[in-house]
Parts: structure tokens; sequence; C-alpha cells
């Protein structure tokens, strides 16, 4: 018997512990391009001011890279110390991007990131700036692996089940890399990250602009980052629609779920629902109210406008339809790993396509046990069984939706911010520079609102359409969840704390220390137009 | 021999190498976090312990993020169940861990006496206490655990964790673990710092490296009653990789000592490793650090191996249900995922060994106390 408090707990500490961490990756991936592209200039121009923006925005960089390496660590333990039954169900292919990351990127990032902050004087400025860029690319390969491997819970390719050993083999190599859901998700989160970075640049140095210190440093600093955050926030949204479109193809649930879709759509009018409110126990939005655009939605997720998407209705029909098959996939397996009888073997293999939705079953039916489903309980099994196919419709809806809005916000800013900063007029636009301000968050939160876009997406599987949540946690006694849910709880409350103080403290100091080494603000000479362009040469 | 059980071999072979790597190179950075208080008696002595090891202590730690994720892929089983039936310590090993990254960033970022301080005792707790679980875990698992599987591979454990937490031997093993990390500890701040630090971290060394030999000889003779694990049949080291309805597995004393009786050769394994423990105190306490490190290493490879050996081809055995303990034939991965991760293993472990070597080139030389002070990107 699987205790659902224990599911729950674990499922609670995966979630807080991945966001957690996900606060901090962003920034680190954004930063580690920013700064080889500071040091870029600094070694074809020599103007020493380079050197220095590096060496600032590198001294921020390091207070949220540590505190992102060590709360990464927590994932990397989480999936043994609470999920076990995943780590041996998919081990055998999930594990594999997992150790390559290590191997391959993290080592290096993790290795050169050190000579990056204490190397500057022990080697030539060609040699370091290598080293940066080793960073970067080190961080970024990482976060390759780490999408090949969340993208294999959202489309198992690569893998299939083999009964002998209960679990799922890796088969294809090739299959598991180039998953296109794995491509989809990579660049789209990593370019996510540089717009964080970006507009934390902008941020920081907006501030400085606003109280007019580090007048120079802050106009160069808000130039570069403006211009790689229009790009990236243009790129973070066309990848986007590309990753919806992957999930429309494969993930027909959570699209449902995002969309707020509770009937299969009608070709071409279906309007895009822009606020609603879904109820997920009635299974329609409240009040059957909604605001949407018509004919937007066909086109937009099926790149058609005859396509119908399914709907929550269809989907749990779809599901229903697959329950009984998939109680006798396991019954056989189970019967097939007590016997290793072959005629238990061959009927498995005849339902096995459906197993996972009789693992899915297996919470409903009495004690837990698929062998006391009988004919007159199995009509509930089957409808509690759909129904749990469904991820929540209202956490979905709107976690895109604050993702998609705050995605068409950031590119307005950086559209501005960009602007104005070509033509040298940036500092007149006080609005531009609070709004810059004030948002420095705020790419890391929608940042957040995409990792539940994703992960809320794929419930109830652990492994989509293989493996439920429900089935793939330790089994611990809530004692053990408690303990380690608080001592979670006071360490990141104590990290979180450090971290913005020492972030503010750092950032208030701004370049070059404490004593303020540019001149003043109302220089003649440094409000000539045009000034700011000469950075460039 | 199958090229299953073949690769199956290597990987056990390439764990032990990991486990060295977390153990030599992790190790070392939590000993410089134990004794920081020790060989730094004011506070520019303690940044300039830190600045020892901070260009390198980031990297040394992927060694450990690594051994997991080796572990995950070539032993999925062992990984599931080892991480789930240590739960609580692996928690606390876990609390350790998240703590060392965020003190050496934060620690020397404010000047005020009580928050230095404060990391400080940091250093000390997630030093110290992950080198004892460490050892502990290897204690445990060389006892057994209990634990057994269901139908579907799902574990179940069988005890309470008060029993893998409090048993003589495993604290026995902890504190050799933790004596081998203050050795080499000693042997790298010796490499690179100055008086006094220098003397400090001598007499802490050249201490660390006997009691970790006198704790070596002593659990070397108690396993010899330890009850060991032993399959009564034979098996098939190619066989698909299941913990359930395996060969049958007899539990007696002595058990862990049949492989060195059957290949003497094998004595040279704990050999290498007391020599290694003697060898680097003699060497510290000459004032041959280098010498002493690279001693250490071996008597690390030396006390990993001993275990491997001893224990081979079982990983994690189980005293409730034995004929599910864990092992290199029935925990690993397929086949295939072993063939790929030996591609990846053969290309990049030479090249992270070569520019770990090369950081470590680049940020030689003795670290000075003034410079530590001047230098703005110090810890």
């Amino acid at each position: 018997m699987i205790d659902p408090t224990v599911v729950d707990l674990s499922r609670l500490q995966f979630a807080l512990t991945a966001l957690y961490h996900f606060q901090f990756v962003p920034l680190t991936l954004g930063l580690t391009f920013i700064l080889a592209a500071m040091e870029t200039v600094y070694v074809i121009t020599g103007k020493p001011i380079y050197k220095e923006m590096t060496q600032f925005w590198g001294k921020l960089f390091a207070i949220n890279f540590a505190i992102g390496v060590a709360t990464g660590l927590t994932m990397e333990f989480e999936f043994g110390t609470n999920w076990s039954m995943y780590s041996h169900f998919v081990g055998d292919v999930f594990g594999t991007p997992l150790a390559i990351e290590g191997l391959m990127a993290f080592f290096m990032e993790s290795t050169f990131v050190g000579l990056m902050f204490f190397g500057w004087d022990r080697m030539s400025k060609e040699a370091h700036l290598a080293v940066t860029y080793l960073v970067a690319l080190g961080s970024n390969l990482s976060a390759l692996w780490i999408l090949i491997a969340n993208a294999f819970m959202q489309l198992p390719v690569g893998a299939r089940f083999d009964p002998q050993t209960m679990r799922m083999q890796f088969d294809s190599f090739g299959a598991l890399v180039f998953s296109e859901k794995a491509q989809a998700e990579f660049v789209h989160t990593s370019i996510a990250g540089f717009v964080c970075g970006a507009m934390f640049v902008i941020g920081v140095s907006g501030y400085y602009l606003l109280t007019g210190r580090h007048r120079e440093f802050a106009l160069r600093s808000f130039r570069v980052a403006a211009l790689f955050g229009l790009i990236s926030t243009l790129a973070v949204i066309t990848l986007g629609d590309a990753a919806g479109r992957e999930d429309y193809l494969v993930q027909p649930t959570k699209l449902a779920a995002m969309e707020g879709l509770w009937t299969t759509t009608k070709p071409p009018e279906e309007p895009w629902k822009l606020i609603a409110f879904p109820n997920d126990a009635k299974q329609k939005d409240l009040f059957d109210f909604s605001i949407g655009i018509p004919y937007v939605l066909t086109p937009l997720v099926t790149h058609t406008t005859t396509e119908a998407i399914p709907g929550v209705d269809e989907l749990q029909m779809e599901a229903a339809a697959r329950v009984q098959n998939g109680i006798d996939a396991v019954l056989a397996l189970e019967q097939y790993a007590k016997t290793k009888s072959p005629n238990a073997l061959s009927e498995f293999q005849f339902y096995e396509p459906d197993m996972g939705y009789g693992f899915l079953a297996q919470r409903f039916a009495p004690d837990q046990d698929l062998a006391k489903v009988t004919p007159s309980n199995m009509q509930e099994v089957v409808t509690r069984t759909a129904q749990a196919a469904i991820p929540n419709v209202f956490v979905e809806f709107w976690a895109f939706r604050i993702m998609v809005a705050f995605g068409f916000a950031f590119l307005v800013i950086f559209a501005f911010a960009a602007y104005y900063s070509l033509r040298n007029t940036i500092e007149r636009q006080r609005w531009v520079l609070h709004l810059a301000m004030w948002f420095i968050p705020a790419p890391v939160l929608v940042a957040l609102y995409g990792w539940i876009t994703a992960e809320n997406g794929r419930q109830p599987w652990s492994v989509f359409g293989w493996l439920p949540t429900f089935q793939a946690a330790s089994t611990h006694s809530v004692g053990y969840m408690v303990f380690s849910l608080i001592g979670f709880a006071v360490l990141y409350t104590l990290f979180i704390g450090a971290e913005l103080y020492l972030m503010f403290k750092y950032a208030r100091i701004g370049p070059g220390g404490a004593e303020e080494r540019t001149a003043p603000a109302a220089g003649p000479a440094l409000l000539r137009p045009g000034y700011a362009a000469k950075s460039w040469e | 021999m199958e090229i299953y059980a073949v690769l199956k071999v290597i990987w056990a072979v390439l764990l032990g190498v990991l486990l060295v790597g977390l153990a030599t190179m992790v190790g070392m950075d939590m000993g410089v976090g134990t004794l920081l208080r020790f060989v730094g008696r004011n506070d520019a002595e303690r940044r300039t312990a830190l600045n020892i090891i901070g260009p390198h202590w980031d990297g040394n730690q992927v060694w450990f993020i690594l051994g997991g994720g080796a572990i995950f892929a070539a032993f999925p089983t062992l990984y599931a169940t080892s991480f789930s039936t240590f739960y609580v310590v692996m928690i606390l090993l876990l609390f350790s861990m998240i703590l060392r990254p965020v003190a050496f960033e934060y620690r020397s970022k404010v000047d005020e006496r009580r928050w230095r301080e404060t990391w400080d005792w940091a250093f000390l707790v997630s030093g110290a206490l992950p080198m004892v679980i460490y050892g502990a875990a290897f204690g445990n698992v060389l006892q057994g655990v209990g634990f057994h599987f269901t139908w579907d591979g799902q574990y179940y454990q069988d005890e309470s964790f008060i029993w893998y937490l409090l048993n003589p031997f495993a604290i026995l093993c902890g504190v050799l673990s933790l004596a081998l990390s203050i050795q080499q500890a000693g042997a790298m701040l010796m490499i690179r710092g100055e008086e006094p630090i220098y003397g400090r971290a001598r007499r802490a060394g050249v201490a660390a490296g006997f009691v970790a030999a006198a704790l070596f000889v002593i659990g070397g003779v108690w396993i010899g009653f330890v009850k060991g694990f032993a399959y009564t049949g034979p098996v098939n080291p190619a066989m698909p990789a299941t913990p359930l309805g395996g060969p049958a597995v007899a539990m007696r004393a002595g058990a862990w000592l049949d492989n060195f009786h059957a290949h003497p050769v094998l004595w040279v394994v704990p050999a290498l490793g007391l020599i290694g423990m003697v060898g680097a105190a003699l060497a510290l306490a000459a004032g041959k650090p280098v010498l002493g490190w690279w001693l250490g290493a071996c008597a690390w490879i030396g006390t990993i191996f001993t275990a491997g050996v001893a224990m081979f081809p079982f990983l994690m055995p189980s005293t409730t249900a034995p004929s599910q303990s864990l092992s290199v034939w029935n925990a690993s991965s397929s086949a295939y995922t072993l063939g790929w991760m030996l591609v990846f293993a053969l290309i990049f472990v030479p090249a992270v060994l070569a520019y770990t070597s090369w950081a470590f080139h680049v940020m030689g030389g003795k670290v000075k106390t003034e410079a530590v002070a001047k230098n703005d990107h110090s810890y």
C-alpha cells in the first residue's frame, strides 16, 4: 500500500526544492553569456572599463551561482531519496543524461568558474576569455542534458519496457538526445535564461542611471544587455510557440489543460480564451464565463485552420477505454513476475501499450490491489482513473497565461530599452529605467511559471503514459518527510535571506568598490550625444 | 565471459574510481572546513586557508555530483534503494553539501564578526558531518541493510533508521573517513600555506594519518567477525539486472574475507591503504606535503577498494531478504546503457583530469595572507 500523504509530501518537497533551485538557474545561464560578451569587447578593444564590467557583473553572478550549485544537488539526490520507484523504473535511461551532464558540462563549468574568479592575474587575457566562454558553454550544456532528461519524462522515447527486469530499458541514444521535445524545451528554457540575465543587467544599470552613479559603466552595460534581451525575448516567444505545438502533438492532456478546453474544439472559429476560471471539480468554467478571441486558437496551436484539438471530455473517454486493458496488463505482468509463465508474458505483451493506465488505476482499486477490481466496481475505477488522467486545469491555464503575458511585456520593455539606448536618450526616459528596475525579478518568476506549466501539465504521470507519479514515490513514513521538509524550509529561508542581502549590498556598492569613481553625472563631456555609441569602437 | 558481464565489472571498477575521486578531492575540501577553526586562529588566517582551496572546491564538488549521477545511470536499483533506505542520513548529507557552497561564497562578503563566525561553524559541520556519514554508509553496507522488494521492483525498508545511525562498526568507518579527509586537507594546506597555517596543518595531518591507520587495522580485524554475504550456488554474471528471483545468498561470519582467501594477491589492496596512511603521515612530518598528498590519495584508493574487493560482487546486501541483495550482477543498467556510459567516461574522465590538473597548475604557489586581503575576488 502506498500512503497518499507520503506521495503528496514528496511531491510538495520536490516541487518546492525544484522551484527554489530554478530561481537561480536562469540567471546563471543568461549572465554567463553576458559576461563572455563583455569580456570579448574588453579583449578586442583593450578598454579597461569592459574588464571592470566583467568583474562587477561577475561578482553578482558568483553570489547567484553558489546558491544555484548548492540547491541543484538537492535535485540529484531527491530522485533517489524520494522517488525510488521512479529511479528504478527509468534509471537505465534517465540516469544516463544526468551522468553525462556531470561529466561533460558541470565539471567544465565548475572547474573553470574558479579560474574565472581567481585567475585574472594568472593567465593571458585571451586564456581568461576562453575560460569565461567555457563557463558559459558548460552551464548551457548542463541545461541541455538536464532538459534531455526532463523531456524523457514528458515524451519517453528511446526506451522500451522490459518485463524481465521490470523497468524501462534504454534502446536508442539518438532518439533520446535528438527528441524534438528535448530540443524544443532546451532552446526555450536556456534562452529564457538569457532574458533573465539581460533584465537583471538593465535593471541594475537602470538603478545606477536613475541615481546618477557609475554613468559610463551603466550606459554600456545597459546597451549590451538591452540588445541581448530584445533578441532573446523574440527567440523565446517564437520557440515557446514551437514548444506549445510539441505539447499538442505528444501531450494532448497538457495542451487541453493549458487552453482550458473542456470540450473538443470546433475549428476554425474556436476562440483563444484570454480569461476564464476553470473549475476542475465540475469540469467547466466558473459561471460558464470566458473571454476569448475567436478564430485564434486553431491556427495558433495546430498551425492549420481545420484540425480539431481534443478537449478534456474526449481525452477522458480515450483514457477510460484503456483502463480495462491496462489492468489486465498489470495483472499479467504480476503473474509473469511471480511464475515466469510464458502464457502470462504473451498476455502482458498483448495489453502492454495500456500498462500505464493499469498502474494509474491501482490507487483507485480496493486496497490498491488490482486483483480486487470486479465487474461490479470496475465502472467506478474506470471513471476515477479517467478523471485522474487530466492535470489540474486551473493551475495549468493560469500558469501558462501569466507566462505568456509577461513574455510580451518583456518584449515591450526591451524594445524601448534598446531603441532609446541606441539613440543615446535612455537617461531621459526615466520610466523605462524604472520599469527595468522593478522588472528584475519578473523573468525569474515567469521561468517558474514555465516550469509549473511543463510539470503540472505532465501530471498524473512521472513518465508520461508509463509510470504515474503516485507509484513513483519512495515508501517512506510521514515522519521522514516532515523531518526533511522542515529542514529544507529552514535552510532555504536562511539562504534566500542571505542571497538577497548580499545581492542588494553589492548592487548598491556598485562597480569599483565602495568609493565612487565615475565622474559626476553632470560632467559636460559625458552628455554629448553620440558618446555611448563610441563604446563599440 | 559475456560482454554484458564484462561491462558490469568495468562499471563496478569505475564506480570505485569515482568514489575515490570524490573522497580525495571533496574529502580534502571537507577536511579544510573541519580544520578551519584549528588552523586559522584569526580572520586573516582563516581566509587564507579558505582561499587555498577557493579556486578548486567548486570543481571538486562535481566529483560528488558525478558519483551520484554515475550510480544512478550504471546501478539504478542501487541508487534507488540506498538513497531511500538511508533517507535521514542522506538528507543530513545533502543539507551539509548545500550549506558548504553558500558558506564559501558568502562568508567573507560581509565584514562582521558574528556573520563570519557563524559561517565558520557552518564549515565545521558541513565538513565533518558528510565525511562521517560517507564512511558510516560504507560501514552499514558492509553489515547489510534491512530491505526487500515487491514484485514490481518497489523497495520496502525493514528496520528503523536509528540502527543504521548508531552502530559501533559504522561509527568506526565514519571516523576513519573523517581522519583521511583531515590528512588530505593537512597536506593541501601545507602545500599552499605558510606559517603558522603550515605548522598547524602538519600537526593535524600527521595525527590524522596515524589515527586512520589504527582504525583501518581495527576495522580489518573486526570485519573478519562481521557477518558477510556469499552466493551459495553458481551465478550467471550476465543475468538480467533484477533483484527479484535471483540465486540464493548465505550470511556467514568472515564471508567478506572469502575473496582474499581465494586470491591472496588481493591483500595488496589493503596493504596499499595502510602504506598510504602511514607513509602520508611520515611524509607530512618530514615536510614533504606533495608526496604526502599523493600517499593520502593511495590511502583512499586502498580503503575504498578494500571494501569493494571484500564485498564483490555485492554492492548492498540485504539482511532481511538476502537473495534480494544488490550486487554488481543484478543492480546494474542494461548493456546498452553501460556501453554508452563507458564511451562518455573514456572521453571525458581524461579530459576532466587534464583540465583539473591545469587549474591546479595555474593556481599553484603559496597563498599569501596579504594577497588574500587585497584581492577583490577572495573568499
